[in-house]
């Protein structure tokens, strides 16, 4: 059984004038231990999809109609009780703002013991030395100092750190990260990163990474689906879909990389920008930025394809694919 | 030969730490002494831009990237140093003397959403400086202008009577970038300006930045933590470290050949598209906070080729043979 699947997720907000589809037909799947990544400039719904997961999508949004399993559990339709229990201790969820998650008024310490003698009830004294001893092995060091310590009072990197830690108190089997590192200077990024591959393939943890930096996803994810208007239109190994690509979108993403131009020469910008939710686009969403978009794209919407082991939504590669297949049986 | 056009010397920046009162007292040699501490964000720092370049500033968070930029700006006063634009010092001018050099360099910050007023439209921000600087022009000549900027940084003329939040975080830069070119400056110092933007919009606004440097000889100072953008934009880089420079170097040798221990780790710690580089260098350590004036080299305390020299005296720039400049003992002495 997989340990999370989505499937024909649609998520809405409900906006005065008019209800606006947010996510559309979403569907993947999540196995124990394994770690995927959502991709996708800003504004393509990667957040959306990751608050929802945990059903946290604040109003006006609403999850309007798909399925969210955890093992056999469906979590669309558990009460606000049942899914407090959830989250924290079998989905936890980290976010690019450290702040958001810490309280600034409690040292981290008091913080870290709470969370854990709320799932668990053992002395203060115990509590502490588990708060110490995960602040450890995040790498944090003297521990016993910086316990008594406010958020305030550490640098951004060593405040992941410690959401971290309190993510490992209560071991749970998924960890979604939106934009865990972003904030972060570029050589602290690369520490908090091995810390969180590290600690994920250890505890046999799965994790969900949002980003958009592709080289950031390249070192962490196996598995990548990339996101536009809120719908998922490549989804496949990591490697294929860098080395690969097959949408056009993800084609634009990777060729609009600086080190995919020579030193000085002009960058390929995918022409155009993300609709909103308003204004989302007929057929295809991606049509009107497009360099191959026909009549057909404006149209209708294309379902998903299987290229490889990667699977698509696009008629130009079904089109291609078809073609080459009806070459192969001439050929025969 | 390369025309300087901004020449900075011995440059630095001390801020008083927030220390209470009672933080300040130390016990030394058997009496309580006052001592008040500060945070040396520029420790010496000597750098020349030079016309129509790109000096890109790499570093890591706190190691005073920032303050360098608003020093140059005369955002902020520096505690020592020189600051000349061409032939003329600029770092201790009053605020009307400082008007003509206003014009010349202009700034791009970071977040395109807070360094853009909220409650003026597109058409407000630009016309502002534009008639402030030119007050010889008459309204349909601003305009004019107007309309000519938005269609350069490829914004429709139609769409400047909205307000910031109606655009998308790309286009917020590129009318950053607008007012900061309403003026037609020489030189823009570009604080982290993608950084907020995801991969196709900074090509776009790089992209911008390109053309706009071609078109008029501009020279930028470009503050980034993504060495991909530096390896692609940058002719020279600076690598800063604890309010110094450690490494000044042409972008390509740079790249091919970095020298400072620093660099290296800094270089191998990028995550690069393909998921076989070598691991990175770690660093062990915190970032430290230049509190008082470090002793010896600043990279001392995480660096893995510290020696007694290293902690005794500051080491200098020197040249070498393939144009870089480097401060570090280990260097100097042949042992890296
Ligand atoms: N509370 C809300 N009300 C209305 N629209 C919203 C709300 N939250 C998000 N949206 C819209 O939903 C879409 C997806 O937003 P989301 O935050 O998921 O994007 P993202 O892919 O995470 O982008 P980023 O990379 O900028 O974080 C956007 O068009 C956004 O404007
Ligand atoms: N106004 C101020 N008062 C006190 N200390 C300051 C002030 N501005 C900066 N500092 C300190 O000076 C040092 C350098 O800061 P600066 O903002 O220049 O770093 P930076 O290299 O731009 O970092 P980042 O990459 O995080 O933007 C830091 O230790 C910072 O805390
Ligand atoms: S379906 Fe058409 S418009 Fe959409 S990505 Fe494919 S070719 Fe382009
Ligand atoms: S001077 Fe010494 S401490 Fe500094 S970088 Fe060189 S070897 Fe390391
Ligand atoms: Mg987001
Ligand atoms: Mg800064």
């Amino acid at each position: 059984m997989n340990l999370l699947s989505v499937s024909n997720l649609h998520v809405n907000f409900h906006m005065k004038e008019r209800e606006l589809a947010a996510l559309i037909d979403v569907s993947f799947t999540l196995n124990r231990g394994e770690r995927i990544a959502i991709v996708g400039e800003s504004g393509a719904g990667k957040s959306v999809l990751g608050f929802s997961i945990v059903n946290l999508i604040g109003k006006p949004g609403y999850i309007h109609s798909g399925s969210i399993k955890l093992e056999d559990k469906e979590l669309t339709s558990m009460n606000a009780r049942q899914l407090q229990a959830i989250r924290g201790k079998r989905i936890a969820m980290i976010f690019q703002d450290p702040m958001m998650t810490l309280n600034p008024v409690l040292t981290i310490g008091d913080q870290l013991v709470e969370a854990i003698r709320n799932h668990t009830k053992i002395s203060y004294k115990d509590a502490r030395s588990i708060a110490i001893e995960k602040l450890h092995h995040v790498q944090i060091a003297s521990p016993e100092k910086r316990f008594d310590q406010y958020p305030h009072e550490l640098s951004g990197g060593m405040r992941q750190r410690v959401i971290i830690a309190s993510v490992l108190l209560l071991n749970p089997d998924i960890i979604i990260a939106d934009e865990p590192t972003t904030a972060l200077d570029v050589t602290i990024q690369a520490e908090i990163l091995q810390l969180l591959l590290a600690i994920c393939r250890d505890n046999g943890v799965a994790l969900v990474l949002i980003s958009h930096d592709l080289g950031v996803v390249s070192k962490v994810a196996e598995r990548t689906l990339v996101m536009y208007a809120g719908q998922i239109v490549e989804e496949g190994p990591t490697l294929e879909i860098i080395n690969d690509p097959q949408h056009p979108y993800t084609q634009g993403l990777l060729n609009a990389l600086p080190q995919m131009t020579l030193p000085g020469q002009r960058l390929n910008q995918i022409q155009g920008s993300m609709p909103s939710l308003a204004e989302r686009p007929s057929g295809c969403a991606f049509h009107p930025r497009c360099p191959y978009a026909t009549q057909k794209c404006k149209q209708q919407q294309p379902d998903f394809i299987y290229s490889g082991v990667s699977s698509v939504a696009c008629f130009l590669v079904e089109d291609m694919l078809n073609e080459f297949a009806d070459h192969d049986q001439e050929a025969q | 030969m390369p025309t300087p056009l901004i020449q900075i010397s011995g440059l630095e920046k001390a801020f008083p730490t927030n220390e209470s009162w009672l933080g300040q007292w130390r016990f030394q040699h058997g009496k309580l002494k006052r001592r008040k501490d500060s945070v040396h964000a520029l420790n010496g720092v000597n750098l020349t831009i030079n016309q129509g370049e790109t000096l890109c500033v790499v570093g890591e968070t706190g190691c005073g990237k920032s303050t360098l930029a608003r020093v140059i700006m005369g955002l902020t006063q520096p505690s020592a140093g020189e600051i000349h634009y061409l032939d003329q010092r600029i770092d201790q001018l009053n605020n009307r003397q400082r008007m003509v050099f206003r014009r010349r360099m202009q700034m791009v910050f970071q977040n395109p959403y807070a360094s853009l007023n909220p409650r003026m439209t597109v058409y407000q921000t630009l016309s502002e400086p534009i008639s402030f600087h030119n007050p010889q022009l008459s309204t349909s000549q601003v305009d004019e202008q107007i309309d000519a900027l938005l269609e350069s940084v490829g914004i429709s003329a139609s769409s400047s009577d909205r307000y910031p939040h109606e655009f998308s975080g790309g286009q917020r830069q590129r009318i950053s970038l607008a007012r900061a070119l309403s003026v037609e400056p020489d030189f823009i110092v570009a604080d982290e300006p993608l950084s907020a933007l995801d991969v196709s919009v900074q090509a776009q606004v790089l992209n911008l930045m390109m053309d706009k440097q071609e078109e008029r000889n501009l020279s930028y100072l470009f503050i980034t933590h993504d060495l991909a953008v530096v390896e692609h934009f940058a002719t020279r880089v600076a690598v800063m470290y604890l309010g110094r420079v450690c490494e000044l170097a042409p972008t390509r040798t740079l790249f091919s050949a970095p020298k400072h221990p620093y660099t290296k780790a800094l270089l191998s710690a990028i995550p690069r598209l393909d998921t076989n580089t070598a691991q990175p260098i770690r660093l062990i350590g915190e970032v430290p906070t230049p509190i008082n004036k470090p002793v010896g080299c600043v990279f001392q305390a995480r660096c893995p080729y510290a020696n007694q020299r290293c902690y005794e005296q500051s080491p200098a720039m020197m040249m070498q043979g393939d144009a870089s400049s480097v401060a570090c003992h280990a260097i100097e002495e042949g042992r890296l």
